[in-house]
């Protein structure tokens, strides 16, 4: 576990000013008050703590606000096409495993397009760190309904309701396979900081769920008020892991359950791939 | 869910708290007036009142006495616009 | 492959060698008949070697982790048949605009849709440059031995890294599963190319830079050049643009850097061309036929010639023009219902009358059709 020593206190605040990618303008093109830059900036606090080398990093990123994340870094940037990040992860860490390849990328981009490669990512549990930023919309194109848009909820193509049940993003890593599943929201940045760095560190398919607001578009047409109204709400309906243990299942309705919520130490694919070839050519 | 401050509402202000010394250092914090795009997450979420919206909506540090380096504010700040002099 | 080897080996692992040959060290396919003997082959003789095998989930799977390994400094390819390829060409437009050299291989089957899995067709020709939508330039090339599928393989990743853009392999199921005895290359026999990579400091590099040729080098992730590489219409620094003067120039590279190159990727093959009165126009495995037709023809006397089209992509219009342009008549043979046809009336002055063969019932042309067909036309 990385500690923060207090020489690298005095410097964190500035220390993200660092790996923002020289020529990109700013500010970013996100909507005032989007989580998406809270997560990048805790992103870019965990890498940094790690110490990991900017050229060893690659960032691979679907179609979505979320996606738009590894242009305004200065890591090696992979925006690829909607819902096939993973896809393209996979191609990128199985050629180089010596890379270091974290995807960013949305509840649209991630579970409706790209559900089939989300699921066989975590079946093969490969070395991807998956930061999965989720605000129940497809923001970028206007607001319409998203696999984890809640049953009843506004979007503009659900103007009288969702008919359909939400998807639980880390329920569905676990039972595909997923080492690493954890929960955070855009309000408890310390706790997903530590987790985004646990979920790094992992060897094996990490998955990080990470809560947050889109008020222009959800936020409007479910009458959940502004960026500092829904990022308010989610300090009231976070519950970390352990508290959630002991409440009910009517108690945790509308909740979200916070932290690491599922490890394990299935050998990762690269080294189950290179043990057998190992083994394939000894053995000729 | 109601939107930040409700005007005419008298807020109770916590007083000066900060066992820094921000009278003979610099001032506490540094906010990028360019990249700040006014979401006003610093200003609603600071414990300690800091922070006053200037005409574009943007903080300006009012009460820097109060302010102990809590980290709120700029580890919330969607647009890197906040920096700590002293963190 | 140190010596010259003899092998009996069908044409979707002639494809194999060949790749390995050039260089191809990174595979993620899935299966589809009559392609799969491609993965398979992979799957046994890269680990071999230190190559990386990987069957993904689908087709689109298997097109995003083989432009993965791309960018990330291998050369890689997938294989597949109509299907899968109308599943991969929305990934494939992303390597068109992104410059990433591939290499995909299309054993073509009947269409549409699922179609004849077992059984031929060259339907999927016109598909090879119109199947991403958008604007671009593709290059497809057509074997027609299973010599050539080696040789036409080392050229696809030749004209591949060369150009930083994907090239089909346009095979089909005859010449996929038909087997026969190569000789193969030894190394150093075929010139075996690789991209270019930046020389410049990070600093100064541009990804997409506008260089004399249009195609800019490429490093590879972890060489220090920490470059955005995204299928939004971009600058030559591979930042996102609405600037008309920047999206035309980009659009204008990725078209020029082929086709004012031309003569680099154009091969046909032509026999009896100087005193022909009528020409074959075939490719693939028709190709075969309408040499022995011609043969045949020739002994009886009649002034017909043959033109092989080795490059489909970008088509060949001055050389079809050069060869073709002084025969009365020209057949154009194909197992599909016209679409290279629609490229020679296209390119031929209007004096040569175009004639098609054409057949789409699952089966290969034979020489004696040809010849029956020269017979009905002259």
């Amino acid at each position: 576990m990385s500690t923060v020593t207090k020489d690298q206190e005095k410097q964190r605040s500035d220390v993200i000013l660092n790996y923002l990618r020289p020529r990109k303008a700013m500010p970013t093109v996100w909507c005032a008050g989007c989580g998406n830059g809270i997560v990048m900036t805790a992103i870019i606090r965990t890498i940094d703590n790690l110490g990991l080398s900017k050229d060893n990093v690659v960032m691979v990123s679907g179609i979505g606000c979320s996606s738009r994340m590894p242009i305004y870094l200065d890591f090696n940037a992979l925006h690829t096409t909607h819902g096939r990040a993973l896809a393209f992860a996979t191609g990128v860490k199985f050629a180089r495993p010596d890379l270091k390849v974290i995807v960013v990328t949305g509840d649209g981009d991630a579970l409706a397009i790209g559900g089939n490669h989300f699921i066989h990512a975590c079946r093969r549990n490969i070395d991807i760190t998956t930061i999965l930023i989720n605000n129940n919309i497809y923001g970028m194109t206007g607001g319409q309904g998203s696999p984890t848009t809640p049953a009843h909820a506004f979007s503009t193509t659900t103007p009288y309701g969702n008919a359909e049940k939400q998807f639980d993003p880390c329920g569905l890593a676990k039972a595909a396979g997923a080492s690493f599943v954890g929960r955070g929201t855009v309000y408890h940045t310390p706790q997903l900081e530590k987790l985004i760095t646990q979920a790094i560190e992992h060897r094996g398919f990490s998955l990080v769920e990470v809560i947050s607001n889109c008020h222009t578009y959800y936020g409007r047409l479910n009458k959940q008020g502004d960026a500092v109204a829904m990022i308010n709400d989610f300090k009231e309906r976070g519950v970390p892991l352990a508290k959630a243990q002991k409440m009910t299942p009517e108690e945790l309705q509308g909740k979200y359950v916070m932290g690491l919520l599922h490890q394990d130490d299935r050998t990762e694919f690269c080294d189950v791939y290179d043990t057998m070839m190992k083994q394939m050519k000894g053995g000729e | 869910m109601t939107n930040s401050d409700t005007p005419g509402q008298t807020k109770e202000r916590p007083g000066p708290q900060s066992k820094y010394d921000y009278k003979n250092g610099p001032p506490p914090l540094n906010i990028n007036m360019k990249w700040c795009k006014a979401c006003n997450i610093c200003i609603a979420l600071c414990p300690k009142d800091v922070f006053e919206p200037n005409r574009d909506g943007k903080p300006i540090i009012a009460r820097a006495e109060n302010c102990t380096q809590c980290t709120i504010c700029w580890v919330h700040c969607p647009d890197l616009a906040i920096t700590s002099n002293y963190k | 492959m140190a010596q010259k080897e003899r092998v009996l080996v069908m044409g979707n692992q002639a494809c194999v060698l060949g790749a390995i040959y050039a260089g191809m060290r990174f595979y993620a396919g899935y299966p589809i008949t009559p392609s799969t003997e491609v993965a398979e082959g992979c799957a046994r003789e890269l680990p071999k070697i230190g190559g990386r095998f990987i069957q993904m989930e689908d087709e689109i799977g298997s097109i995003a982790a083989v432009i993965g390994a791309s960018v990330s400094g291998f050369k890689a390819m997938t294989a597949t048949s109509g299907p899968g390829y109308s599943l991969m060409v929305e990934n494939i437009g992303y390597a068109y605009m992104t410059e990433a050299p591939i290499v995909i291989i299309n054993v073509q089957r009947g269409g549409p849709s699922t179609g004849l899995p077992t059984k031929v067709s060259q339907a999927d020709t016109m598909q090879a440059q119109w199947g991403p939508h958008g604007d671009y330039t593709a290059i497809a090339v057509a074997p027609s031995t299973i010599y050539e599928t080696v040789t036409e393989t080392v050229r696809a990743f030749n004209l591949a890294e060369r150009f930083r853009t994907p090239v089909t392999i346009l095979l089909d199921e005859v010449l996929g599963h038909s087997r026969q005895v190569v000789t193969l290359p030894e190394l150093g026999e075929l010139e075996v190319i690789n991209r270019v990579k930046p020389t410049c400091t990070p600093e100064d590099f541009e990804a997409f830079a506008m260089t004399e040729n249009f195609v800019s080098p490429m490093p590879a992730y972890g060489d220090g050049y920490r470059y955005v590489c995204t299928g939004l219409t971009h600058d030559t620094h591979g930042f996102t643009t609405n600037r008309p003067d920047e999206i035309a120039p980009k659009l204008y590279k990725l078209r020029h850097k082929i086709i004012d190159y031309r003569d680099e990727i154009v091969k046909l093959r032509e026999e009896h061309m100087d005193d022909a009165e009528i020409a074959f126009i075939s490719y693939g495995t028709v190709a075969r036929a309408a040499l022995q037709a011609t043969d045949i023809v020739r002994k009886a006397g009649v002034k017909v010639g043959a033109v092989q089209l080795f490059t489909i992509w970008p088509f060949p219009d001055e050389q079809i023009r050069q060869l073709c342009g002084k025969c009365r008549k020209v057949i154009v043979a194909e197992l599909n219902m016209g679409q290279v046809i629609n490229e020679v009336r296209r390119v031929l002055p209007p004096d040569v009358e175009v004639h098609g063969l054409q057949r789409y019932d699952g089966e290969i042309l034979t020489p004696m059709q040809l010849v029956e067909k020269l017979e009905e036309v002259i």
